[in-house]
């Protein structure tokens, strides 16, 4: 069963139609992107499903239980790292838990196993200016993974890095998401970063957002560190046709 | 606890001769004009003049001194609880902002020398006009401060928090108050350098004591060098006040002074 499903889902903001019949689902252990063009409405889908934004027909589920009575579902990292600068980077961490009611030792407690494998280590009395933008990546990736929800949402969480600090963030990511196998949903506008990192992609059309193809991607892992397979180019290719020659309004 | 926080060790003391320097000189250029012109003392005294009042009635200032520095205190405690607690109340109730805000405007756009009389008419010559007068001047730089503060929180910060199912007040708490916290402490620096200013002028208008009653007296008598000996403490009041509040600054805005080390 689907851990994360969306059936017929469609939001009008301010009278402008934003998406338009979304159906779509994750299941437990999987990767799945949505990618779209700038400012098609993907990250509306993630306002969704945060309660920053309502849906005006459709159904979310999450775990088989509507969204409104179900708040807990999924843990959010946004475009930018969102690091507090007045909190030192283990405050950060700890923030999530926190929130959810465990005392801030205990969530010490619970974050500082971690910090190796994310590159934290030493670090964790630092404030956030201090570190360098890969490395607030990370501790907003770990921020988000403590929380411990079923589903987690990264909103173009590459974005915003330089092209090299990018690569070999995605190639750490992708090492720790084999080994972790996090449900996760990624939003992203990169088409090579979706097909490296995904099991699944939906793509979206422009504003409003419909899915205009759904693409499954079985190139064996680990796809990052190693000249792109044929395999791989060949769904690259075939989304880039996709989304350059989808009609609607142009850009 | 961690040791490698950049520290300036010596360059904020080499940061202040220049202005010490421009302070002595202005001085000596004072008591040198005094000198040679052999202006009357009644007319101009000279700095070292001044120096010696402060000298010899320092029995008289400093009793002056308590009573002004106590409602100093007293006023500006007043103002930062109803500038915390307005604006606390006002962030929750944007409602009550749009009602409220025009009156504080208004309230700051009152000619300070026609209030205090009027204000000292009502409340008397004891410490209670001067704690109000000292408030009214002080509460509006820092009210203002702290709603533009809670404005400019991060709204992704916001949004994150929001998706970790924190209340509103949790928000408030771990997110819209500590980003308040640069722009409050710009306001309190305002506040403070009026406090001590806003007191000596009630009391110039009606008090029984203080460093106003100081000032109105010598001005009575003729006596510019002991006006000026009291503008001194004052002066210094207000340095020392100000001083304080930047060295609050520093402890609470500690992550501010971290920089860029990558």
């Amino acid at each position: 069963m689907s851990v994360l499903d969306i059936a017929n889902v469609s939001v009008t903001l301010g009278g402008t139609a934003v998406l338009d019949d979304i159906s779509m689902h994750v299941a437990k252990g999987e990767f799945v992107s949505i990618l779209g063009p700038s400012g098609a409405g993907k990250s509306t889908i993630f306002r969704l499903l945060t309660g920053a934004a309502r849906h005006d027909s459709g159904t979310i589920t999450c775990n088989g239980q509507p969204l409104a009575t179900n708040r807990h579902g999924f843990s959010f990292m946004p475009q930018r790292d969102a690091l507090m600068p007045w909190r030192r980077i283990i405050d950060n961490l700890t923030l999530g838990l926190e929130v959810q009611g465990i005392r801030r030792k205990d969530a010490r407690a619970q974050v500082t196993p971690l910090l190796a494998d994310f590159g934290l280590d030493g670090f964790t009395h630092h404030y956030p200016p201090q570190l360098s933008g890969g490395m607030r990546q990370r501790a907003a990736l770990l921020r988000t993974i403590v929380q411990n929800r079923p589903v987690q949402l990264l909103d173009e969480p590459f974005g915003a890095l330089d092209a090299l600090t990018r690569t070999q963030m995605q190639a750490w990511f992708e090492k720790r998401w084999r080994a972790a196998r996090w449900t996760t949903l990624l939003v992203t506008h990169d088409v090579r970063e979706a097909v490296a990192l995904s099991d699944r992609i939906y793509v979206l059309s422009r504003r409003p957002a419909r899915v205009i193809a759904q693409v499954h991607v079985p190139a064996p892992r680990p796809r990052l560190g190693r000249p792109v397979s044929a395999q791989a180019h060949a769904i690259e290719a075939q989304l880039l046709e996709i989304l350059l020659n989808q009609t609607g309004e142009t850009p | 606890m961690q040791s490698d926080l950049p520290r300036r060790p010596g360059r904020g003391l080499a940061r202040g001769i220049p202005a010490v320097l421009s302070v002595v000189s202005a001085f000596l250029i004072w008591e040198i004009y005094v000198r040679l012109s052999g202006i009357s003392p009644l007319m101009l005294p000279a700095p070292s003049r001044v120096l010696d009042q402060i000298v010899l009635n320092r029995a008289l200032l400093w009793d002056n001194t308590v009573p002004t520095l106590k409602a100093t205190f007293a006023g500006f405690a007043l103002s930062l609880t109803v500038a915390f607690g307005l604006s606390i109340m006002l962030d929750f109730m944007p409602c009550v902002r749009r009602a409220l805000f025009p009156i504080f405007v208004v309230s700051q756009t009152l000619p300070l020398v026609a209030i205090a009389p009027l204000v000292v008419l009502w409340f008397g010559f004891d410490l209670t006009p001067k704690v109000l007068l000292v408030a009214l001047v002080t509460f509006f730089p820092m009210l203002v401060a702290l709603v533009d503060g809670y404005a400019a929180t991060d709204p992704e910060i916001e949004d994150l928090m929001r998706s970790m199912g924190a209340t509103r007040g949790r928000i408030f708490r771990n997110a819209r108050f500590p980003s308040a916290m640069p722009y409050f402490f710009a306001g309190l620096r305002i506040s403070i350098t009026y406090a001590v200013v806003a007191a000596i002028f009630a009391e110039y208008v009606g008090a029984r004591a203080g460093l106003g009653i100081v000032i109105l007296n010598a001005k009575n008598s003729f006596r510019p060098d002991l006006v000026l000996a009291a503008v001194v403490i004052s002066s210094a009041l207000t340095l020392v006040l100000f001083a304080i509040t930047a060295l609050v600054q520093r402890v609470v805005l500690r992550w501010r002074d971290v920089g860029d080390t990558r």
